[in-house]
């Protein structure tokens, strides 16, 4: 079950309304490797991991996503707060406005929506352990191009903080999958 | 609205809330190691005691009864939300 927290992970600042980069860190919100992908792809896999610290770290790292995904969000938002409409059209987000006006959605930076296949889960702890690791990655190569895309330091900021954490859970994969081999290993003895 | 006071808080906040992730997700691939378990412990009784002084003053943090509600009234619902925040 969850419970929220009324605060976000970090402070999360910008140094004016910019609407085009909200266009581009939307992307990290609904897109292919952004927190909602990361957080849905842990949380369902950890249902049939074979070992509990397994199970532990995919619904906590999990969790984590969902933190990050309101950071996400919060970016958006106090991009797009204030700028007038002008802004909004000139960055191209008429299409998005159109549909969703001021309103966040689950999209890419090219405006297509979030979809299931941005995420698999094959029963086999040891390929799921890879796709985490591999989506990591990703995650952390989008944060990269992001952070070149922009020149305000407050944003850069976040975006940084954000990628760090991801290397962090790279990490925490590569042990369980370490783990997770050793099980596989010793269940095949007997 | 002052909120500098609650910003202050909420940064002291964040870095034991954080302190406590890192740890967590640590003892997840490191369960026998007695010092992070000791270590989480302690950053424990600091987090509850920094979320508490907070919530005095400005609502409960936690949903689902983890939090009380010290204000008269429903504090839960007010703003502003952690997305409106000007840090």
């Amino acid at each position: 079950m969850w419970v929220y927290e009324k605060k976000l992970q970090i402070p999360v600042r910008v140094s004016a309304p910019d609407p085009r980069m909200a266009k581009y860190v939307i992307t990290q919100y609904g897109g292919p490797e952004g927190e909602l992908s990361a957080s849905l792809r842990y949380l369902n896999m950890r249902y049939t991991m074979p070992t509990g610290r397994a199970k532990g770290v995919l619904t906590d790292i999990g969790t984590e996503e969902l933190a990050h995904m309101e950071i996400v969000a919060t970016l958006v938002y106090k991009l797009i707060e204030g700028a007038p409409m002008e802004a909004i059209k000139a960055a191209d987000l008429g299409s998005h406005y159109a549909d969703h006006g001021r309103s966040l959605y689950w999209e890419n930076a090219a405006g297509v929506p979030w979809v299931a296949a941005y995420v698999s889960a094959t029963d086999d702890p040891v390929a799921d352990l890879h796709e985490n690791m591999a989506a990591e990655q990703k995650a952390r190569a989008v944060y990269e191009n992001l952070i070149h895309l922009t020149d305000d330091p407050q944003v850069k900021d976040v975006l940084r903080w954000l990628r760090e954490r991801e290397v962090v859970h790279f990490q925490r994969f590569g042990e369980t999958l370490m783990y997770v081999e050793d099980f596989m290993q010793q269940k095949k003895v007997f | 609205m002052d909120t500098r006071n609650q910003v202050m808080m909420l940064r002291q906040i964040q870095q034991l809330s954080f302190v406590a992730v890192e740890l967590q997700l640590y003892l997840d691939t490191h369960p026998e190691d007695q010092q992070a378990l000791a270590l989480f412990n302690s950053n424990h009784t600091e987090l509850i005691q920094a979320v508490r002084k907070y919530e005095q003053a400005y609502g409960p943090m936690l949903s689902y009864g983890y939090s009380p509600n010290m204000q008269q009234c429903w504090s839960w619902v007010d703003s502003p939300w952690p997305w409106e925040i000007k840090y």
